[in-house]
């Protein structure tokens, strides 16, 4: 029976505060916390709250065939359990239907694997750890940061026991095959590979309401149509996509929420077709074939790879220097700085100092609090300076 | 087209943004197909006529070979010099010591030049204007205010339309001590042009708002950059860790001189061995050069004077960062000039250029902490000039006079097809029989 996968990424960064070279030595309060409630509370109005109430809604319409994945990023969880105890609980709500399938990623949203092993993995256990406190889950499914995947990565997640893995379907591994199958990593022996169908994901996700798009306006009867023409027996369809999308992305007006309540019932309207969770999906089905990806691949921008954060020697340059301070900062073993300095780790603000795209002003702006990738490097690199600082002048907590 | 241009100095002598401008965009303008006939004032005694200056912009400095396509379209412009001692940015004071202590120029000619400034603009004018009796043209295209009385002149001569290029304004110069016959100057050429040209959307917004011109009369074309061969000379003269920051425009008000000296003194508190450079001159260098001592930073602070041709090419090639502090700046051709150098720019926000320009770093002129820590953090990060430098060079190539010249002549054609109209209406009008 083919299977569809509906999994929500939710990520908010700690916007950093600007820190100008002055401020070196005297701030070591690197978060906007201003600005991070006034977004917190937006997204909460606009996507999280009524997303979740409309989502508990359907899931209990459908007495349990309607099932969704999340992964919620440890910096999204911070700020929700510092200020939003509302938008926890109505997560912890649609945990306790066992419906919905909470998935593990970097607590940090970090690219720590590229760079940390031992970082990566301590990071990965402290989201298991606060995944199973909150929603009283331990999570088989492992997704990475902006679905960055590689053989490297598949081969350690498996290592720290994970069942699934999830990554971008991209032509890069797939060829000719279809994305919408399970896979076997190359190198793993049981982990399985679940891979995002972009084009159905990016129906909704970027042309919803895209009013030029061929196919405008998308109802859920039209998208199920699309789905159920997809068959076979070994079918899992993946659709993994951001879940500001319904609200935030995509605005209230753009009959987005119509169509997310819409959606369970028409799918679900054809006899063959269920909803599964990651877990289900893998459990449920056997791997089509192989897939080798020595290269990192990601689910950003049409090139698919880790150019958005790593593509220029700005990028490369504030990666470096952050990640040159793990060895110094373990060794003071100073509980303070090692939160601050995974604060720094999420991807985000790495992302901001990207120049693909600038001159052209895309979506990279829309998502960009800086007026350049240049403020953003510069903000960065002074908060480091900062950081490291720190670690030099600390004595260590043991001393 | 045939245009009539009041413009300003052509190369090698050039001492700002609105000579560099006027020569590009009429390098543009050529190309395209455009006659031009150049008028400019040309004060030295030994006044070059046409055919003396042009192998002066025909054979390039570098003597590398330039495009045939280039040299033939050069062969489209004629050049006027009237002789007269106006200037670009000249102002009365300045004009005062010329005529007193004019390199023997006034023995020769004593009773040639205006008796002040405004006088001599008006002389000049009158001259300039004059030529329009003598050849035939489509449209007239004036470059500031110096340039109003000659294009006014030439336009009640023939009746042609005419554009009014807007490259600064009083208001910009001089701040708030705006001189009230040049403001007046400015005015009578702004509300009599039939199209104003401005040089940012900054300068559209004061034109608007300060002489109550509507919008729709003024449209903005950016001012853009050429490249000349000679530069590739100069490529390669950074060296060392050694860190230098150039200043380079006139030492005046409108250039903030006084902010780039301010933020200096921040800077060698953090980082001593870094070189300041003030390159130009202007009304306020003493008053600078006083502070620099006072600040007891000159050890690291050098004052050049005034550059010019290689001398420019040269300092930028040496400079690590170059700042343009201006506290109004309609435009600022400099920053792409740097950028020609692969020199990473700080610009003012209330800058022109600053609207066109993404690959830049941007303060407001009086935050001299932020200046400097920007400065810090560039000097510190070589990963940052690096990109920005790269990126800088891809924006320039779409930065072009050409693309500007096209711009222009879409203006030319709207401008000359409306006056057109209305001088039909006009002779509709005479053409009916009027009663005795």
């Amino acid at each position: 029976m083919p299977s569809i996968c509906l999994y929500f990424q939710i990520h908010q960064p700690c916007r950093l505060r600007r820190y100008s070279f002055f401020d070196v030595g005297h701030i070591h309060n690197y978060e906007d916390e201003i600005e991070n409630r006034r977004i917190l509370d937006r997204v909460a109005r606009k996507c999280y709250l009524p997303a979740n109430a409309l989502l508990l809604k359907l899931i209990e319409e459908q007495q349990g065939k309607f099932r969704i994945a999340f992964s919620l990023s440890g910096t999204v969880l911070d700020q929700i359990e510092r200020g939003r105890p509302d938008v926890l609980e109505s997560f912890q709500r649609l945990a306790a239907t066992g419906c919905v399938e909470f998935l593990n990623e970097t607590d940090s949203h970090s690219l720590a694997f590229l760079f940390s092993p031992r970082e990566f993995k301590a990071q990965v256990l402290l989201h298991r750890a606060r995944i199973r406190d909150l929603f009283d889950q331990d999570s088989r499914t492992f997704r990475h940061t902006e679905l960055i995947y590689s053989n490297d990565l598949a081969i350690a997640v498996e290592k720290l026991g994970y069942a699934v893995i999830l990554a971008e379907g991209t032509e890069k591994v797939l060829g000719r095959r279809s994305p919408n199958h399970l896979y076997r990593p190359a190198g793993c022996r049981k982990l399985k590979l679940l891979l995002r169908n972009y084009r159905l994901s990016d129906d909704v996700a970027f042309r919803f309401s895209d009013r030029n798009g061929v196919e405008h306006p998308i109802t859920a009867a039209k998208y199920a149509h699309w789905i159920h023409r997809i068959r076979g027996k070994e079918t899992v369809i993946n659709l993994f996509m951001d879940y500001e999308t319904f609200g935030e992305h995509q605005w209230e007006e753009t009959g987005i929420f119509t169509f997310l309540s819409d959606l369970p019932g028409e799918i679900l309207r054809h006899p063959e077709f269920r909803f599964e969770t990651p877990v289900e999906a893998a459990a449920g089905h056997d791997p089509a074939g192989e897939i080798d990806c020595p290269e990192p691949i990601s689910w950003a921008d049409e090139e698919r790879d880790t150019s958005a954060w790593l593509g220029n020697a700005m990028q490369q340059d504030a990666v470096q220097a952050l990640y040159k301070m793990e060895s110094a900062l373990r060794k003071r073993k100073d509980e303070g700085l090692l939160k601050r300095w995974r604060a720094l780790q999420t991807s985000d603000h790495i992302y901001y100092m990207c120049t693909k795209w600038f001159s052209d002003g895309d979506v990279h702006r829309y998502f960009n609090p800086y007026e350049s990738p240049y403020e953003a490097y510069i903000n960065y690199m002074n908060i480091l300076d900062d950081l490291s600082q720190s670690i030099r002048n600390s004595k260590g907590e043991s001393s | 087209m045939h245009i009539l241009m009041f413009g300003w100095e052509f190369p090698p002598r050039m001492s700002g943004g609105l000579g560099t401008a006027c020569f590009g965009m009429t390098k543009g303008l050529a190309a395209l197909g455009h006659r031009i006939t150049f008028v400019l004032p040309q004060a030295e005694a030994t006044s070059a006529p046409f055919l003396n200056l042009l192998p002066a912009y025909a054979t390039p400095v570098s003597s590398v070979e330039r495009e045939e396509r280039e040299i033939e379209s050069l062969h489209r412009l004629t050049v006027n010099p009237i002789p007269s001692l106006l200037a670009p940015y000249l102002d009365g004071e300045r004009y005062r010591e010329l005529t007193l202590f004019g390199r023997g120029r006034l023995q020769d000619s004593p009773f040639v030049y205006g008796i002040d400034l405004i006088a001599e603009v008006i002389r000049y004018g009158k001259a300039a204007g004059a030529l329009a009796r003598r050849i035939s043209f489509d449209i007239i295209h004036a470059h500031d205010w110096m340039t109003v009385p000659a294009a006014l002149l030439a336009r009640r001569i023939s009746g042609k339309p005419f554009v009014l290029h807007i490259h600064s304004l009083e208001f910009d110069r001089s701040g708030d001590n705006v001189n009230g016959a040049i403001l007046a100057m400015e005015r009578d050429g702004l509300e009599a042009a039939d199209r104003v040209i401005a040089v940012s959307h900054r300068t559209k917004r004061m034109i608007v708002e300060r002489f109550g011109i509507p919008p729709e009369k003024v449209s903005v074309v950016y001012n853009a950059v050429s490249r000349n061969e000679a530069q590739r000379l100069y490529r390669t003269e950074r060296t060392g860790p050694q860190k230098m920051v150039l200043f380079l425009g006139r030492i005046t008000f409108q250039k903030g001189p006084d902010y780039f000296v301010e933020a200096a003194a921040k800077v060698l508190k953090v980082l001593p061995d870094v070189t300041f450079v003030m390159a130009g001159a202007g009304n306020m260098m003493r008053q600078m050069i006083e502070r620099v001592g006072e600040l007891k930073i000159g050890n690291r602070f050098h004052f050049t004077g005034f550059l010019q041709g290689e001398e420019i090419e040269r300092i930028f090639s040496l400079s690590d960062l170059y700042i343009m502090p201006s506290v109004s700046e309609p435009f600022g051709i400099a920053p792409l000039e740097a950028m020609l150098y692969d020199v990473p720019v700080i610009l003012s926000r209330q800058s022109g250029v600053a609207e066109v320009l993404k690959h830049a770093l941007k303060v407001d002129f009086w935050d001299t902490r932020e200046l400097a820590a920007k400065i810090i953090t560039v000097l510190k990060h070589p990963a940052l000039m690096d990109v920005m430098a790269e990126k800088a060079r891809e924006e320039l190539r779409t930065i072009r006079w050409d693309t500007a010249a096209e711009r222009i002549t879409e203006i030319y054609q709207e401008t000359v097809k409306v006056s057109k109209r209305d001088l039909g209406e006009r002779a509709d009008f005479k053409s009916f029989p009027m009663p005795q």
